[in-house]
């Protein structure tokens, strides 16, 4: 019994590392056509779903994407890609639709950078505010409140940003409220709250005595955080951001409502475009074939890129101390 | 001068802080005022067909359900492992940094995975797919819970139980998980309010229906989903039910949130 019951535990154990093995080779396999087909120059071609017309191919494709122009960079909206979607394998063959990553993935991390651009000083500030200025009838209900915040489904700061912060924002900027600023400032708001509760955690380690001594020397305020609390807690802080910054790349929800969803190269901040999740989200029940395989390798893409830098800021700046 | 720029600072953080209060109130606040005004008894009685949301909230609450029911056992010995069986050992702080990875993967890559592998075989959505997506979601949560947990449970309970001679799955189940209850079943609270909220995974796992059914094998009702398919509507009345149902949904995370805060503390 005692054997049976430690094996199993470690079986349970084990499946934590075989589910996310499992992940990453089920999206290869998945993803092999479209690999296969366009290799790693997927990652740099702006077109998606756009049909390439070989010399001999007959006009199978032409009337379902009427609108595409031959080869040029295009302007995709959801109608031509759920056109190309229902096409089957054998025409996709005959007529050479292309399929390029360019533009979901530059949506996805320029939303991330104007997330992090907006993110950082508001929540760092919330967190010297929570672990240094307030005093603690503040800090307590405020801080509670923050991480009630966290727990917010992030549709919930979707639907906030399409009805209320967009119209907002695109009063301030022009344009339409739904874009690439937008998105990456919901996302911005979304993780604000995560990444102030983890900061502001990390700056509490700080033993007191560090502080004691500093301000006996004098020193201010702002001068023990910067010269005692930030390099103590360095690690945690950096730390914390990269794991929001993690957490912002994957988010689909507070993302998708306000991007626009629409295959654009984004020129202005005003412009919409797509992230990677949100393509996904918006066009995998719909697609198969080669789309569905291309649909993918944006997944492997995202899943790689993530855990990256998920595992950079756990295993480098917050390592278990156990 | 140190002084002025001390005050100009610390002027700054505390501008930061109202800012980001400012916002996360607003958010608060629209919500309340928009979904308030459409919850009725009448959404709680019909399906969303009628423009209810009954079928929705039963949907959500059974493929979470069913997400516990899978996610939870597989967590808890596997935290119970790393707890109580591996010694600390190379491979269970590989695994313990593992899960906390995992908790952070994107999770509509989750859904991806489990398209693949429930419902491209299958050939159309099904509850059963959500509900595995939720699970996989769910289970590093679990695993860091109980491992947490089990880890506040004192040598000596352990070394007692071992003194007179009971097994140590025993002494585990009978002495550690009994110490470690409350702390353990609040994690799992929050774990709860944590999936019960998800959209992304379920998109294209258990899709969404408009009627009210407890068949997993095929298109499963869920609140969320619905949410996103309405608020997008042109019709004013189906928005103003999406913003009833996120209210509903807001509400019940924040209230199981609250709930799990107020047992940690009732037992300090």
């Amino acid at each position: 019994m005692e054997k049976i019951f430690k094996s199993l535990s470690q079986l349970s154990a084990t499946t934590i590392l075989l589910i996310l093995s499992a992940i990453f080779v089920v999206l290869y396999i998945q993803a092999k056509p479209a690999i296969k087909k366009y290799g790693i120059h997927f990652l740099v071609d702006p077109r998606w779903g756009v049909t390439v017309q070989k010399n001999n191919t007959p006009n199978v494709a032409k009337n379902s994407v009427a609108n595409s122009d031959v080869g040029g960079i295009q302007v995709e909206d959801d109608d031509v890609l759920a056109a190309i979607g229902a096409l089957s394998p054998s025409q996709e063959k005959k007529s050479n639709v292309v399929y390029g990553g360019l533009i979901p993935i530059v949506g996805t991390i320029l939303s991330t950078i104007i997330a992090m651009i907006f993110a950082v000083p508001i929540a760092m500030g919330i967190s010297i505010f929570l672990a240094e200025i307030a005093p603690p009838f503040l800090s307590k209900p405020v801080g509670i409140a923050i991480e009630l915040l966290a727990a917010i489904p992030s549709i919930i700061y979707g639907m906030w940003g399409l009805f209320y912060f967009g119209p907002f924002i695109a009063k301030i900027f022009g344009g339409s409220s739904v874009n690439l600023l937008v998105a990456g400032l919901v996302l911005g708001v979304m993780i604000i709250p995560f990444m102030a509760s983890l900061t502001r955690d990390s700056m509490k380690t700080t033993p007191n005595i560090l502080k004691e001594s500093a301000y006996a020397m004098g020193a201010t305020k702002f001068e023990v955080i910067k010269d005692v609390i930030f390099p103590y807690a360095k690690k945690g802080i950096v730390g914390s951001m990269i794991l929001a910054l993690g957490r912002a790349l994957g988010e689909t929800m507070a993302v998708a409502f306000v991007i626009g969803g629409v295959f654009n190269f984004p020129h202005k901040l005003t412009d919409p475009t797509v992230s990677i999740p949100v393509v996904l989200a918006n066009n995998f029940a719909e697609s198969s074939g080669l789309s569905l395989a291309a649909l993918f390798y944006l997944a492997l893409i995202l899943f790689v890129i993530s855990f990256i830098v998920i595992s950079f800021a756990k295993f480098y700046f917050l390592r278990d101390k156990k | 001068m140190r002084l002025i720029i001390n005050k100009i600072i610390l002027f700054l953080s505390t501008l930061a802080a109202v800012l980001g209060l400012i916002f996360l109130f607003w958010i608060l606040i629209t919500l309340t005022i928009k979904g308030i005004k459409s919850v009725n008894l009448y959404i709680f009685t019909h399906d969303l067909v009628e423009n209810g949301l009954r079928n929705l909230l039963i949907g959500q609450f059974v493929l979470s359900l069913i997400a516990i029911v899978i996610g939870v056992p597989i967590g808890m010995v596997a935290g119970i492992y790393l707890q109580e069986y591996s010694f600390n050992n190379k491979f269970a702080l590989f695994i313990r940094n593992l899960s906390d990875v995992m908790m952070s993967a994107p999770s509509i890559v989750i859904g991806t995975f489990v398209y693949a592998i429930l419902v491209n075989p299958i050939g159309h959505m099904n509850g059963w797919a959500g509900a595995v997506a939720l699970a996989i979601l769910m289970l590093p949560i679990v695993v860091r819970t109980t491992d947490d947990m089990l880890g506040l449970v004192p040598k000596e309970l352990r070394e007692a139980g071992v003194a007179i001679g009971a097994p140590k799955y025993r002494v585990i189940f009978d002495i550690i998980i009994k110490a470690a209850k409350v702390g353990i079943m609040t994690g799992l609270l929050l774990a709860f309010a944590r999936i019960i909220g998800e959209t992304a995974p379920l998109l294209f796992t258990s899709g969404n229906s408009q009627y009210f059914t407890l068949n997993l094998n095929h298109e499963f009702p869920s609140l969320t989903v619905a949410i996103y398919n309405l608020a997008t509507m042109p019709d004013k009345h189906l928005v103003d039910i999406a913003w009833a149902g996120a209210f509903i949904l807001t509400f019940f995370v924040l209230v199981i949130n609250l709930l799990g805060r107020y047992i940690i503390k009732d037992k300090k």
